[in-house]
């Protein structure tokens, strides 16, 4: 008799397991709609103020060779937390870092790169955030690998850390690079 | 008089149905075709605001709410319909944006998963009603119905 008395018991275990498994899933973690696909078109002005020394960006600039581009903001606190770590992937000159600056004042923006550090070749401004829209972003800092192709390998949401960037992103810049 | 209280009935009647119809779309950001805003209304209600993920871009005040409410009205008065203007936002944003899930080969479980649990349900309580009938009692052996004569033969306490 005692498998009478098993199965609800197991069914019962099942069932929490999976809701558990549910409690420690990230719900700001979605699954992103580019992955796979190539990057939108799009042609950004550079950071006024700075368009000598820094150009634009757009999809042309994208191909060729693997790089990041980074959304980020004056405004946007997460974003001074991964900028140590994106200066110091520049430094590493493993990947270029290309920005694109998400509703920000321009002279916020600059006066941010003053003051931290600028990790990015180049930077287009996203002014009204419209272009950042047709990337899927809905939270800054978001952080995509474009392989030398121009298409989105991978895209990561809010400030990198070091485990993405050793264990997932890096990986994924090497294996795409000719 | 009458006139008086016929007013302050609208107005009571405004407050009772405006908060309803005032969500969180600003005066400027509304067409001023009725139509066009109403298909843009009908179509707000339906997308996901990404940043407060329960509320629609209708309902929402974060500021990519705005910017998906404008991009909305924009696409329809470039002359989209309304599925095009959700297969706009669905290919930046994916199959999240959309309040109601498509039925898909990601989603079979979360439309069918209730009805098969309930088919399960059913069919555990028809087989233990089935197994309850066809064990019918088993005839008294001669012992219990020797005993069982004695009781009704006797008078009881």
């Amino acid at each position: 008799m005692p498998y009478k008395y098993f199965l609800p018991i197991a069914l019962f275990i099942g069932i929490v397991a999976i809701l558990m498994s549910g409690l420690w899933r990230n719900p700001e973690k979605l699954p992103s709609a580019l992955v796979g696909k190539p990057v939108p078109q799009f042609d950004l002005p550079p950071l006024p103020g700075l368009e000598d020394k820094k150009r634009g960006l757009s999809t042309a600039d994208l191909e060729g060779k693997p790089v990041l581009v980074n959304v980020f903001a004056s405004w946007c606190i997460p974003c001074k937390v991964e900028h140590p770590l994106l200066m110091r992937l520049k430094e590493s000159g493993v990947v270029p870092i290309y920005g694109i600056n998400y509703k920000d004042k321009p002279e916020d923006a600059a006066r941010w790169l003053n003051e931290l550090g600028d990790p990015y070749q180049r930077i287009g401004a996203d002014r009204n955030g419209r272009v950042a829209i047709d990337w899927g972003v809905y939270g800054v800092p978001e952080t995509f690998v474009v392989d030398a192709h121009g298409r989105i390998l991978h895209r990561s949401v809010g400030p990198l850390t070091s485990s993405d960037l050793e264990k997932t992103i890096l990986p994924l810049v090497k294996a795409s690079q000719p | 008089m009458r006139r008086g209280r016929a007013i302050l009935f609208a107005l009571a009647l405004a407050c009772v149905a405006l908060p309803g119809a005032a969500r969180a779309v600003e005066p400027g950001e509304m067409l001023s075709d009725p139509v066009l805003e109403q298909r843009a209304r009908d179509i707000s209600q339906h997308l996901r605001c990404l940043v407060c993920q329960n509320e629609s871009i209708d309902d929402s005040q974060a500021d990519l709410a705005h910017d998906l409410r404008v991009l909305v009205r924009k696409r329809l008065l470039a002359g989209d319909t309304n599925q095009q203007v959700m297969d706009f936002i669905v290919a930046r944003y994916g199959d999240f944006v959309l309040l109601k899930p498509p039925v898909n080969e990601q989603t079979y479980a979360l439309w069918f998963g209730p009805l098969v649990l309930a088919a399960l349900g059913l069919a555990g309580i028809a087989v233990y009603f089935a197994r309850r009938r066809q064990q019918a009692p088993k005839p008294l052996s001669a012992a219990e119905r020797k005993r069982l004569d004695e009781l009704l033969r006797s008078d009881g306490p």
